[in-house]
């Protein structure tokens, strides 16, 4: 009885490994394929001049490949995104789930989900067809294609996803806390302040970061809104060219193994990089917060 | 009992409660003296954590509550829609039954409630800190201590700190809900004797499962019943000679 009771729970747990294991090589094949199509470029540029050389011309002849132009498009239009989305969502899963009646807070939940459901190529073409035009008028520009632009849509896109998270974490907060601090004489508001917040900050930070990530690693909206030119941004309605749509954008014209191929494979192994961090450091700082015995995720 | 009118703090004059439509309490009439332990007893789920949360409006915080009748704190009713419940918190202090620390510092735990009613002064909220640990009886623990997490800290101590956080707002009353019930013995003893200790200055309500504790720590004693009262009278009339055999069931443990 008890033999057999053993084999079958080492047949689970082995089925269990199995998947785990399957889905851990794909990635990791994924990962070797990445890095042995993006090194070579270290044959023509030294790492250094690759990230930090101001010059993106990969097919000039001779070809230039400093993606500083791209990393910059990128980080500029996460962090603009970012300071619009992370006050909008978080304090939208703040009203969701300590402010609103019942009835509010089903339909911002469902207009929240709705956003998230929406295509990040219609999102585009919103930002094309509709804020492009409108910019370029309203602020008399060359282009309605530009940061600007593409952090407002990133924004959007970001803004489910911040939500969504801070509200979980939001409703980990244990009741006994609030009613400790109701009882001691707090209005709502200081009580949302200085107790579910702060206790919620590990999966608050968890949700911003992670809403960071996505905009990074964000393709499509890019490519349509933000304009495309590899150059060093001076203003915040010039265009610029992240590295995915630098990446979706090229990668069909490039010759198979040539100097351009390689180099936009290299762009994505900084991408995976700069993300890969965006990971570590919401993983971190969840469980830096953990330690303090507050309420988590 | 003979009581004075100006030693009542508390008067309860028919109350009904509702949890939306199932009743909790039906026809309470009561008055809590000053300056004194009573102690509320009865079987769960008879409705007495409800009364206790009545008396500081904690219960408003559950939607689709409803009060009928009239509670009276110091002459004045604390339903008035005049009457905010924020400051009647302020002035009603409470414990609940599962130590509940927020997870900060031990220092910030104790002066969260006076720094919200303004004491900003950091060598008045040492003292406040201070004076309220020691009251308490934690202060030697966790004098060393006080920035640590609370939730550092064991069940018992986590308790007495919530008594001392209750304590720091220097209200009039102090509501105390099964304080000891998570508790060992030792822990226990420490807080009936602070009990003992605070009733000098403080009045105290406090609900317990404990029939010792009830008879140890209190002056009075209410015995509630399907959310009813259905005997109040001096602790020592209660546990020697009780009026209703409900009562008199409960206390000798032959309740069914
Ligand atoms: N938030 C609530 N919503 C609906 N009904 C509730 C709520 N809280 C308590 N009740 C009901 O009210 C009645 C009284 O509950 P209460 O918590 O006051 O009992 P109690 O005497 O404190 O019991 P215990 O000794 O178990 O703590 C119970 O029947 C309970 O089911
Ligand atoms: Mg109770």
């Amino acid at each position: 009885m008890a033999a057999t009771r053993q084999r079958k729970e080492q047949a689970i747990q082995m089925l269990f490994f199995l998947f785990a294991a399957f889905s851990i090589v794909l990635l990791a094949l994924i990962l070797i394929f990445l890095f042995r199509e993006g090194l070579p470029i270290f044959k023509t540029v030294t790492p250094i001049d690759f990230i930090f050389g101001k010059f993106w011309y990969p097919t000039y002849e001779p070809p230039e490949y400093g993606i500083w132009p791209l990393i910059v498009g990128s980080l500029v239009v996460t962090f603009i995104a970012s300071a619009i989305a992370v006050p909008l969502g978080v304090l939208s899963a703040v009203y969701i789930s300590e402010i609103a009646p019942a009835s509010i807070k089903e339909i911002l939940k469902s207009v929240i989900e709705l956003i998230a459901g929406i295509p990040s190529v219609v999102l585009g073409f919103f930002g094309m067809v509709i804020l492009a035009p409108w910019m370029q008028e309203t602020f008399d520009l060359p282009t309605g294609l530009n940061i600007m632009n593409a952090s407002l849509v990133l924004a959007l896109m970001a803004v489910p996803t911040i939500s969504s998270i801070s509200e979980d974490a939001l409703y980990a907060v244990p009741n006994e806390f609030k009613e400790a601090s109701y009882a001691l004489g707090a209005t709502k508001y200081e009580t949302i302040v200085k107790v579910i917040i702060p206790a919620a900050l590990s999966g608050i930070s968890t949700a911003v970061i992670l809403g960071m990530a996505r905009a990074i690693g964000e393709t499509m909206v890019v490519l349509m809104v933000a304009g495309g030119a590899a150059a060093i941004p001076e203003s915040l309605f010039d265009s610029v060219r992240p590295m995915p749509a630098s990446i979706a954008a090229e990668m069909g014209e490039a010759p198979f193994r040539s100097g351009h191929y390689h180099a936009l494979f290299a762009t994505g192994i900084v991408l995976f990089f700069l993300t890969l961090a965006f990971n570590l450091l919401a993983d971190y700082i969840s469980n830096r917060f953990k330690e303090v015995g507050s309420a988590t995720l | 009992m003979v009581t004075t009118a100006n030693n009542i703090i508390f008067e309860l004059k028919q109350v009904n409660f509702f949890y939306g439509s199932t009743q909790a309490l039906t026809d309470i009439s009561m008055d809590f003296e000053k300056n004194r332990v009573t102690a509320l007893i009865g079987p769960s789920g008879c409705g007495k954590s409800t009364l206790l949360r009545l008396l500081n409006r904690m219960n408003d915080l559950i939607d689709g509550t409803r009060v009928e009748g009239e509670i009276l704190f110091e002459g004045r009713n604390i339903y008035n829609a005049d009457n905010d419940p924020v400051e009647i918190r302020r002035r009603i202090g409470m414990v609940f039954q599962k130590p509940n620390p927020f997870p900060k510092s031990i220092f910030n735990n104790i002066t969260y409630g006076p720094r919200l009613t303004g004491t900003r002064n950091r060598a008045d909220l040492e003292l406040l800190v201070e004076q309220s640990l020691k009251q308490a009886v934690l202060w030697d623990e966790v004098k060393d201590i006080l920035n640590k997490s609370a939730m550092t800290l064991s069940g018992g101590q986590q308790q007495r700190l919530c008594i001392a956080r209750a304590l720091a707002m220097k209200p009039d009353v102090l509501l105390m809900d099964e304080p000891t019930s998570a508790l060992d013995p030792i822990s226990t003893a420490k807080i009936e004797d602070l009990i003992e200790e605070l009733k000098k200055n403080y009045t105290i309500i406090i609900v317990t499962h404990n029939m010792q504790q009830a008879a140890r720590v209190s002056e009075m004693t209410g015995f509630f019943y399907l959310g009813r009262l259905i005997e109040y009278a001096l602790t020592t009339d209660i546990f020697t000679n009780p009026q209703v055999k409900q009562t008199e069931d409960y206390i000798t443990g032959r309740f069914g």
